[in-house]
């Protein structure tokens, strides 16, 4: 079962929507400025709603079923954010109105930043990054500009986990900085000797995944943090994983001086097939002055007890916008409409039931599935995806088998110093039954590497295509539909 | 408890399962002392009374699209077909994650080739990717990819003062850290002419915006040649509106390195600024140099057709420090949302909407031209959006059309926020959404300003 591209179904002629008649005299349209052609499909409506349903059933999606893909956080999306988000008043708002006619969206930016002030343990919340990797970008560079403000001119160099998220060293590399790897201990932890002999008055500050990509809660947190501020540095916490930490523990009180949040991980807002996020980023008091901005103030002359007015203020030392407008509205009232049905007993029980889900999973498979580090877990984990009795086996095929069965494979092969590895999050609005399902389908993929593990490397078997040649797609890139000639 | 599905039953036997007692002792790796915090958060609300503060909140702004509104520069309210919500609003794309696993995101995967292909189309390039956060987010990349083009031995870049000053900040604050100069916009009044000549040899790139900030289209012929020989292969890259490519003869005709700007025109509403779509398009050889994710077509093992991500090794996950950016998505669901705008509107459609922008913008530009104390600016042709020069500073025009008329008129943008020399000039967008009817009551409400002198208790 596959689908037609739009061009395929394109017939000369058709017309789809109608747009509406001039109702103006025209202008005159001067040619030599105007294209000749516009190459675009030609579709009817009822083309184009079918071939999009087409399309959409060859999608696995959250609605279907678990999928547990580690760091990512694929909490069920509640519908009523959808709603939430497409409200008139909301949708249909210009950015650029003035301030007196968007008191309403105002007042819902103010208090989703003063929320996620309050849940990180921060001073200042920005709402304007797009993505989680558009947060780090942001955080990194409100610290670079905080060491130079203060005259630290010489510190170039941000320190990263070796299992820290690829994005850590590549948004470090967009600000101009050095990134330098720090290893991992044998429980997990940063190691601490290594990390002694890396700071120095050369380090503009470190990238902390805390839990980290191994689901490992970093148990010398304090050490690690002592060190880097103790050199004149400053901690970025990646907020990744904030899921295990709601109402848990504040970042803020345990030190890190910036953090970003992914709302679509943490507060429930959808993955869309890959975005649209959004990266809101806090900080601790001495680095309020340098968020991106405008952010949104309560107005002290033009509120009042009954009736509070809220505007834009660019923070004096501010890194400058890092995106057109405001920030990503639309999730930004998702993330509210969750966060305020939550409240704070519901954001805890949240951490709490996603790392009692993961270490349940866990304890159902771990006897079968390799583990690098024994210890309780936070809200994911990670195993390897290989057996000794199975040499053949990677955990590719355990991944593509597991599609066999229905549901979605975890991320593979991340973190990287994890050999095979296979990294679940199953978050915690899965019901035992579904942790149960998915157990016992990785029990019995074990078993099926050594008795019969053709399956598993020819999987997946009943989907639209099977496994890819993603060699050729690289070598020889086909980006765009080819017109026959 | 909200979304947790777990009976007190089940919970117990999953403790045991782990062989703990207590959900407590799954935290024990916490420091004690910042363990179990007070947030001081609100009490929990009920669904039902969420969307009753939601409707309030939604109710104190005055919606855009309720009254008539001229008001741009960079974000245009325009029609929206039904479609394109009933599609992106389906759960099957809306709850999947990055399509890493192809065999199962063949949906999303197909759907971001149609984008690709039809983007490419539009502005004339060879090579698009799956999208970016936004036309300014795009364009601080445009930069960067012409910085690493160079190898990053060229230094400087060539900014028009007549590109969109938002994205102008955002191109400084993403560079801030990589030692570059960027020159062009120090004179606000430098003309394109003018701006072009300050590209030398260790210039990367010029980047440019057409039709501009001003609204201006810019004369596009001959200026790639003149980019590249000046600045010895630097690149051009043009920001583009891209439902003006509907009419006009798109940068990519012109030999433009890179098009790129806010797809925001195509089919997504105005949600208060965000979230957009930034697209992007380059030359095929500058594929291995772009940003972002980008989606290729190939075969799987029974040499069924199928489409993957690929040209990865670019990208963050795999290069860390040396990945061309630190995106690691891409804006699925308006992409999308743009993705069914364009299909649903087709060939004849598109066509149709620019048209209907282009008339009724030019319309209400000749009765504003016949006031008296009210002048046209440009001197070139223009799109959709063109510069008033009027007789007082524009917040209190717009303040009379808001608030002291009978009409409720969201006025249009007062340039003199970013352009010194054109304070009480007022950049005005029209669209397919304004009636003639809303035209001419904008332009009655100018002309009444003008007799009644402006803002008076």
């Amino acid at each position: 079962m596959t689908e037609p591209l739009i061009y395929e179904l394109s017939v000369p002629g058709r017309e789809g929507v109608k747009p509406p008649k001039l109702d103006v005299p025209p202008s005159e349209l001067p040619a030599e400025l105007f294209r000749a052609e516009l190459p675009l499909p030609e579709a009817s409506e009822v083309d184009v709603v079918r071939h999009f349903t087409h399309l959409s059933h060859l999608n696995y999606s959250l609605d279907e079923g678990m999928y547990p893909l580690g760091s990512c956080t694929m909490k069920y999306n509640p519908r009523v954010n959808e709603v939430a988000a497409r409200m008139p008043g909301f949708t249909g708002l210009h950015p650029l109105q003035p301030e007196e006619t968007v008191q309403g969206a105002l007042y819902l930016m103010y208090h989703l930043q003063e929320a996620l002030r309050k849940i990180g343990g921060f001073a200042g919340v920005t709402l304007q990054p797009a993505a989680g990797a558009h947060g780090e970008l942001t955080g990194v560079l409100i610290m670079r500009k905080y060491q130079l403000d203060r005259g630290e001119t010489q510190r170039d160099t941000i320190l990263v986990p070796d299992s820290a998220h690829g994005t850590n060293p590549a948004s470090t590399h967009m600000c101009g900085l050095r990134a330098v790897q720090v290893p991992s201990d044998e429980r997990g932890n940063v190691d601490l000797d290594a990390l002694q002999s890396l700071v120095g008055e050369h380090v503009v500050g470190l990238m902390l995944t805390n839990p980290n990509t191994l689901g490992l809660f970093d148990e010398n947190i304090k050490e690690v943090v002592a060190l880097v501020h103790g050199c004149g540095g400053l901690v970025y916490g990646d907020g990744a994983n904030m899921n295990a930490l709601l109402g848990v523990m504040r970042p803020g009180d345990a030190g890190i001086d910036v953090l970003h949040f992914n709302l679509h991980k943490t507060f429930s807002t959808p993955h869309g097939g890959g975005g649209p996020g959004s990266g809101p980023v806090g900080v601790v008091e001495r680095l309020v002055d340098f968020l991106p901005g405008p952010i949104v103030a309560q107005d002290a002359e033009l509120s009042d007890d009954e009736a509070p007015y809220f505007t834009f203020v660019m923070p004096p030392k501010s890194i400058g916008p890092v995106k057109s407008f405001w920030g990503h509205f639309g999730v930004l009232a998702r993330a509210y409409t969750y966060i305020r049905m939550l409240g704070e007993k519901g954001l805890r029980r949240a951490a709490e039931h996603a790392v009692l889900n993961a270490n349940y999973l866990l304890s159902r498979i771990k006897d079968v599935y390799p583990l690098p580090y024994d210890r309780i877990c936070m809200h994911e984990f990670v195993v390897a995806g290989h057996f000794a009795a199975a040499p053949g086996v990677r955990a590719l095929d355990i991944a593509k088998r597991l599609i066999d069965y229905g549901v979605h494979p975890p991320t593979n092969y991340f973190p990287l110093i994890v050999h095979e590895a296979l990294m679940m999050e199953p978050t915690e609005t899965e019901s035992k039954q579904s942790v149960d399902a998915y157990a016992d389908i990785l029990l019995k993929i074990a078993e099926e590497a050594q008795t019969h593990p053709e399956l598993l490397h020819d999987a997946p078997h009943n989907t639209p295509v099977r496994r890819m040649d993603e060699v050729r797609a690289a070598r020889k890139p086909v980006l765009r539909y080819q017109r026959e000639t | 408890m909200v979304y947790i599905p777990h009976t007190d039953e089940e919970r117990q036997e999953m403790l045991a399962s782990i062989g703990v007692e207590r959900m407590e002792q799954l935290f024990n790796d916490i420091p004690e002392q910042y363990r179990y915090p007070t947030l001081g958060l609100t009490e929990p609300v009920s669904e039902m009374e969420i969307l009753e503060e939601l409707q309030e909140l939604s109710a104190a702004n005055l919606n855009a699209n309720d009254v008539p509104t001229f008001l741009g520069a960079g974000a245009y309210r325009h029609w929206v077909p039904s479609v394109v919500d009933a599609i992106i609003s389906r759960g099957e794309f809306f709850t999947a994650y990055t399509p890493y696993q192809p065999e199962i995101s063949q949906g999303t995967l197909q759907a971001i080739f149609e984008y690709q292909s039809m983007i490419c189309d539009l502005t004339g390039m060879e090579v698009s990717n799956a999208s970016h956060y936004d036309g300014a987010t795009a364009t601080a990349e445009a930069v960067i990819q012409a910085v690493n083009v160079f190898r990053l031995k060229r230094k400087k870049i060539v900014l028009a003062p007549t590109v969109n000053p938002q994205y102008r900040a955002v191109v400084r604050t993403y560079t801030q850290g990589m030692g570059l100069e960027i020159v062009g916009d120090e004179d606000p009044t430098l003309p394109l002419a003018e701006v072009v000549k300050l590209v030398d040899e260790n210039t990367a790139g010029l980047i440019i915006q057409s039709p501009n900030f001003l609204g201006e289209i810019e004369d596009l012929s001959g200026l790639a040649d003149e980019v590249h020989r000046r600045g010895k292969k630097a690149l051009l890259a043009v920001v583009a509106n891209p439902l003006s490519l509907g009419l006009l003869t798109p940068p990519g005709a012109f030999g433009a390195d890179i098009v790129m700007g806010e797809g925001q025109p195509l089919g997504l509403g105005l949600n208060f600024g965000g979230p957009y779509l930034g697209f992007y398009t380059t030359r095929r050889k500058y594929v291995r140099q772009i940003a972002g994710r980008v989606v290729g077509e190939t075969v799987d093992v029974e040499g069924k057709r199928g489409y993957v991500l690929t040209l990865s090794t670019r990208e963050q996950h795999i290069r860390r420090e040396k990945a061309t950016s630190n995106i690691c998505s891409n804006q699925g669901l308006t992409m999308l949302a743009a993705t069914v705008y364009l299909e649903a509107l087709g060939k004849q459609g598109l066509r149709k909407i620019a048209e209907l922008n282009y008339h009724k913008a030019h319309y209400a530009a000749h009765e504003i031209a016949a006031l008296e104390g009210y002048e046209i600016v440009n001197v070139r042709p223009f799109f959709n959006e063109f510069v008033v020069r009027c007789p007082a500073p524009v917040d209190e025009i717009n303040h009379f059309l808001l608030e002291d008329t009978a009409y409720t008129i969201i006025g249009g943008y007062d340039l003199g926020r970013d352009y010194p020399h054109l304070a009480n000039n007022m950049l005005v967008a029209v669209t397919e959404m304004n009636s003639r009817e809303e035209i001419d009551d904008f332009v009655a409400a100018l002309a009444e300003f003008q007799v009644t002198g402006g803002y008076h208790d």
